[in-house]
């Protein structure tokens, strides 16, 4: 189909989907690559900070050992605070081309994505993860230390797996959040979708089309991804209340969802 | 009589606050000690410095004549001889009913998986639950999760059983079957140490009473002198504000 500049707006439409579909699907792909990576190392950093913010550091506790400790708790907050603290898009910039600056390291711009992806995700999983942690009844961790579990044992085998189910939801609301947020990376050139549909539509002159149809790209790939996800959610067994802790959005926010059976 | 535990001067602050003063007491092998008090007056409190779950500020513990505060022995090794059934029972929520009883065994004493489902059988035999095996801990009531808590802690193989409380935040008409199952238990020669304040309990299965006061032993004797005839004059108000209510 030909079309010029007395075509319909439906005209170009199809026209667009017809010649630009493998460019949209190549987006896609780029764009759910990044950010389901992207969300599974996050949560990984987000799991391993939860961890080690949640030792329990008493007086009693060797002094060196107390010292240390601190020492990577702050380092910890630092990045926590940094990383929650400033755009990703100037994360992006920092990160791509401070690296190749300082250490002569030029990443691809796929790597460096999910590199940032990931960093960003990880400080906010890892409050996420500390309340989740710490919204587990106390009565837990002292039932699993009264049969003389060490604090590892019973992070592994008791508290974890239950914190783990609680924050899930939250879990996929970092997901969602990155599907759209990678759209950011085009700063520095990662060929995602939204990169992708600024090529097509500065091909064509033709905006409001060609990011209509992105939209609904983005907008089935957050749907599909929240339908999977909750779907998995409620395969998990769940107890009666849980409590989520913070978004991205409200990091403050707790949710409690009252009357689930598992 | 072989005395197991051996509390010598024990103090606990919380802060400011002096919950445990000058603590002295021991428990032979074999006995059944029930500790009666109003709330407050640090019986719950020396039951959890006796498991560590509190750290006691001075004072020792002998543990078969070893001071366990001195690091002689692990705490997570000392725990496991000692077993613990709290007030909320505490099971696991993200295990079954089975395996809230083999996974100390498996991770803790390190037996095989079957070696430690048999041992969790006999016990959830022992207090009647061996048919839930596969239930999660919100899918039953109060009485059995306690008696599922008892399994868990009879599994360990202790040496002695500290009961926090196991009756109190449990609906009346489930008290009865916990409360059988621990004089089962008292009555197979089992070393048990019990918070509690079902004072006929106390009468009936206990060797010996103590009466906490204000972070004191008050008084300690038979369960016959205590409830019958006490020496001490807050003991005789206790009982009597208890009994009448």
């Amino acid at each position: 189909m030909a079309v010029d500049a007395n075509s319909s707006f439906f005209q170009w439409v199809i026209y667009i989907i017809q010649n630009y579909w493998p460019l949209f699907l190549r987006g896609a792909e780029v764009t759910l690559i990044i950010s389901l990576t992207g969300t599974i190392i996050g949560f990984g950093i987000g799991i391993l900070i939860g961890i080690i913010r949640t030792i329990p550091i008493d007086n009693n506790t060797h002094i060196l050992k107390r010292a240390i400790y601190k020492v990577v708790n702050v380092l910890l907050l630092i990045y926590i605070e940094v990383f929650r603290g400033t755009p990703m898009t100037v994360q992006a910039m920092v990160i791509f081309y401070g690296v190749a600056m300082v250490w002569g390291i030029h990443l691809t711009t796929f790597v460096a994505g999910i590199f940032i992806v990931s960093i960003n995700t990880g400080a906010y999983m890892a409050e996420i993860v500390r309340g989740g942690i710490i919204s587990i009844d106390k009565g837990q961790f002292e039932a699993a230390h009264a049969i003389g579990m060490t604090h590892s044992q019973t992070m592994a085998f008791i508290v974890l797996p239950q914190a783990i189910r609680n924050i899930l939801p939250a879990l996929s609301n970092e997901f969602v959040i990155n599907i759209k947020d990678t759209s950011v990376l085009n700063v520095i050139g990662v060929t995602e979708l939204f990169f992708q549909s600024k090529s097509a539509a500065g091909n064509n002159y033709r905006y409001f089309e060609v990011f209509l149809i992105t939209c609904l790209v983005y907008l089935v790939m957050t749907f599909t991804v929240t339908r999977i996800l909750r779907y998995w959610e409620k395969r998990l067994e769940g107890p009666e209340v849980y409590t989520i802790h913070g978004s991205q959005t409200v990091p403050e926010a707790e949710i409690k969802i009252v009357g689930r059976k598992g | 009589m072989e005395n197991i535990i051996e509390i010598r001067h024990l103090q606990k602050y919380f802060g400011e606050n002096e919950v445990l003063k000058d603590i002295n007491f021991s428990v032979n092998k074999g006995e059944v000690v029930c500790i009666i008090g109003s709330s407050g007056s640090g019986k719950s409190t020396l039951l959890r410095c006796l498991n560590l779950l509190e750290q006691p500020t001075r004072g020792e513990i002998l543990y078969h004549g070893q001071n366990i505060l001195e690091h002689d022995m692990s705490n997570a090794v000392y725990r496991a001889k000692m077993g613990m059934v709290f007030q909320q029972f505490n099971l696991f929520n993200n295990l079954s009913v089975l395996e809230n009883c083999t996974v100390g065994q498996i991770k803790v004493l390190k037996r095989s998986a079957a070696e430690a489902k048999k041992t969790a059988m006999e016990y959830l035999e022992l207090v009647g639950m061996s048919g839930f095996i596969d239930a999660r801990p919100h899918q039953i009531s109060g009485g059995q999760k306690q008696r599922v808590a008892i399994a868990r802690a009879l599994s360990m193989e202790p040496e002695a059983l500290l009961f926090d409380e196991p009756t109190s935040a449990l609906d009346p008409e489930m008290v009865g079957e916990v409360l059988k199952v621990m004089k089962g238990l008292a009555g197979s020669g089992l070393t048990m140490l019990i918070v509690t304040h079902e004072m006929g309990f106390a009468r009936d299965v206990a060797h010996r009473v103590v009466f906490m006061d204000g972070g004191v032993i008050a008084e300690e004797d038979t369960p016959d002198v205590i409830f019958n005839n006490p020496k001490n004059e807050r003991t005789r108000i206790f009982l009597k504000r208890i009994l009448d209510s």
